[in-house]
C-alpha cells in the first residue's frame, strides 16, 4: 500500500508539471490582460482539483492494469511462435497474423471509447448542437474509425507497404466526403482526428506497433514502428463524415417517403 | 458531495471502460490461452481507471469547459484581437512543447536520425536534435491555434483551409527524406493532450458563440484538427532543413 501511494503521489506530481504551463497562462492572461475577477473561483478550483486528481488516478490505473497486460498481449500475439510459422522464411503471408488484425481493431475500439479527450469533446458536441449529436453516437462513430485505422496499419506495417500511399489515400476520400457531408459536421470530424489519440490509445498502439515491426521478418522497428497513430488520426475523420451522411440520407429519405 | 449524479457518472465510466476489460479477457483467455497475470493488481487498477474518469468528468464542467467559454467571451468583449492571438499562441505553445507524448516521439526519431547518419550518433547531438523537433511541433501547434483563432474570427470556412493543409502534407512528403516521414505523420496525433482539448475546445466553441454571426456548431470547432494538422508539415520541413 506504501508503495503504491508513492508511486501514485509521482504521478499526481508529473500530472501537475504538465499542467503547470497551461495554468500559468490562463492565470497570467486573466490577471494582467483581462483583468476582472472571474466568476465562481471557488467552484474553478474545486473543478481544477477533480481534473487533476481524476488525470492522475486515470494514469495510475491504467499503469498498474492496462499497460502492462496490453504490452504482453502485443507481444505474445506477434511473437513468431504465436503465428507458427517456420522461421526459416523469409515472408510470411500476411493472413498468418489474423489474430494480430481482430486484436488491434478491438483493442483500438475499445481504448477510444475510453478515451477521456473524446469524452469531452463529445459532451460539448451534444451541448452545442442541442442535442442533435449524440455523444455516445459520436464516440461511436470515432472509436469505428480508429479500429479500422489500427486494423490497416497493422496489416501495412506487415505487408511491408509505403506509409504514405495510405495516408495521401486516406486524405483523398476525407476530400471527397467533404464535398457532400452536411456542413454542421465538418470541424466536429475533422476534430476527432486529433482528439483520438492520447492518453489510452498511444502506449498501446505503440507497443503494438513495434511489437510488429521487431517480430516481422524484413521490418526494421525504427523505421515501420511508427504509422499506426497516423492512422488512427485519419480514420476517424472518414467514420465521423460517413456516419453523418448516412444520418442525413436516412432523414432525408423518410422525409420524402412522407411527402408521398 | 456523494450524490445522485456522481454515483450515475461513475456507473457511466464503468461501462466506458468495459470494453477494454471485454477485449484483454477475451483475447488472453481464448487466443493467447495464458493465465492472467497479477488479478489483484489488474482489478484495483480498474477501480482507479473508473474512478478517475468519473472525476475528470465531473471536473470537467466545472473548470475547463467554463474557464475556456470565459476567456473566449472576455476577450471577445475586451475586442483585443493581438491579445487574444497571443493567447492562442502561448496555449498552444506552452501546452504542447511538455506534452510527456512528445517527448518519447521525439527522443525516438533522434534514435532514427542518428542511426541514419543524418546527425552524429552522439548524446549531445541527439539531444539537440530532439529538443529541436519538439520546439518545432510546439512552434506549429501555436502557429495554428492562432490560424484557428482567425479563422473563427473571419468565419472562413475550415474546409478550404484543412484540405489546403493536406496538399502541403502531400507536397512535402514528396521532398522529405523517407525517415522523417513516419514520425512526423504521428507528430500530428500525439500533440493534443487530455487538458489541451477540452481548453482548446471550449475556447474555439466560446468565440463563436461570442461573436455575432458564428454559429458554434460551424464555427466553433477545428481547432484540434490545426493542431494536428501543421505539426505534421513542421516536422517535415525541420527533417529536410537538418
Amino acid at each position: 500500500m506504501i508503495g503504491w501511494l508513492g508511486s501514485f503521489w509521482e504521478t499526481l506530481l508529473g500530472t501537475l508539471r504538465d499542467v503547470l504551463p497551461i495554468a500559468a497562462i490562463i492565470i497570467g492572461f486573466q490577471v494582467f490582460v483581462i483583468r476582472k475577477p472571474v466568476h465562481h473561483p471557488k467552484q474553478l478550483l474545486i473543478g481544477f482539483v477533480y481534473v487533476l486528481l481524476g488525470i492522475a488516478l486515470f494514469l495510475e490505473g491504467l499503469e498498474m492494469a492496462l499497460f502492462p497486460l496490453g504490452e504482453l498481449m502485443a507481444k505474445q500475439l506477434t511473437a513468431s511462435e504465436f503465428i507458427q510459422v517456420d522461421a526459416s522464411l523469409r515472408t510470411v503471408p500476411w493472413q498468418a497474423y489474423f489474430w494480430v488484425y481482430i486484436f488491434a481493431g478491438s483493442i483500438g475500439f475499445a481504448t477510444t471509447l475510453a478515451e477521456p479527450s473524446l469524452i469531452a469533446v463529445a459532451i460539448k458536441a451534444q451541448e452545442i448542437s442541442g442535442g442533435a449529436i449524440r455523444a455516445l453516437g459520436l464516440r461511436l462513430a470515432v472509436s469505428v474509425g480508429v479500429a479500422f485505422g489500427i486494423s490497416l496499419g497493422a496489416y501495412r506495417i506487415i505487408s511491408g507497404t509505403d506509409l504514405y500511399l495510405y495516408i495521401i489515400s486516406g486524405y483523398m476520400i476525407v476530400i471527397a466526403q467533404t464535398a457532400f457531408a452536411p456542413k454542421m459536421i465538418i470541424g466536429l470530424a475533422y476534430d476527432s482526428g486529433g482528439v483520438t489519440t492520447s492518453t489510452v490509445t498511444v502506449p498501446l498502439v505503440t507497443a503494438l506497433g513495434l511489437g510488429l515491426a521487431s517480430t516481422v521478418p524484413g521490418r526494421n522497428p525504427l523505421l515501420d514502428g511508427f504509422g499506426l497513430i497516423a492512422f488512427a488520426s485519419l480514420f476517424p475523420i472518414i467514420s465521423v463524415l460517413g456516419y453523418a451522411q448516412l444520418a442525413d440520407w436516412r432523414s432525408r429519405r423518410a422525409s420524402s417517403k412522407n411527402k408521398h | 458531495m456523494i450524490n445522485n449524479r456522481f454515483l450515475k457518472q461513475l456507473a457511466n465510466s464503468f461501462l466506458d471502460l468495459l470494453p477494454i476489460v471485454m477485449v484483454v479477457l477475451v483475447f488472453q483467455i481464448f487466443i493467447i490461452r495464458q493465465p492472467i497475470p497479477d488479478v489483484v493488481n489488474l482489478v484495483f487498477g480498474l477501480l482507479l481507471v473508473v474512478v478517475g474518469l468519473t472525476l475528470f468528468v465531473e471536473g470537467l464542467e466545472k473548470s475547463l469547459f467554463p474557464i475556456g467559454e470565459s476567456m473566449a467571451f472576455a476577450f471577445a468583449r475586451k475586442g483585443s484581437l493581438f491579445w487574444l492571438l497571443v493567447f492562442a499562441y502561448s496555449l498552444g505553445f506552452g501546452t504542447t512543447v511538455a506534452e510527456p507524448a512528445l517527448i518519447a516521439v521525439a527522443d525516438e526519431a533522434a534514435s532514427i536520425a542518428a542511426n541514419g547518419g543524418m546527425i552524429g550518433n552522439t548524446e549531445t547531438a541527439k539531444d539537440s536534435y530532439a529538443l529541436g523537433l519538439r520546439l518545432t511541433v510546439a512552434l506549429s501547434v501555436g502557429f495554428a491555434i492562432v490560424i484557428g483563432v482567425i479563422r473563427i474570427i473571419k468565419g472562413w470556412p475550415l474546409h478550404y483551409l484543412i484540405i489546403s493543409g493536406y496538399c502541403g502534407v502531400v507536397i512535402m512528403t514528396v521532398f522529405a527524406p523517407a525517415e522523417i516521414v513516419g514520425i512526423a505523420y504521428d507528430s500530428g496525433g500525439v500533440t493534443t493532450s487530455t487538458i489541451t482539448v477540452p481548453l482548446v475546445t471550449a475556447l474555439g466553441v466560446g468565440l463563436a458563440s461570442a461573436i455575432k454571426g458564428r454559429n458554434p456548431m460551424l464555427d466553433g470547432f477545428g481547432l484540434i484538427a490545426f493542431a494536428s494538422l501543421t505539426p505534421m508539415i513542421f516536422v517535415m520541413a525541420y527533417g529536410m532543413i537538418i
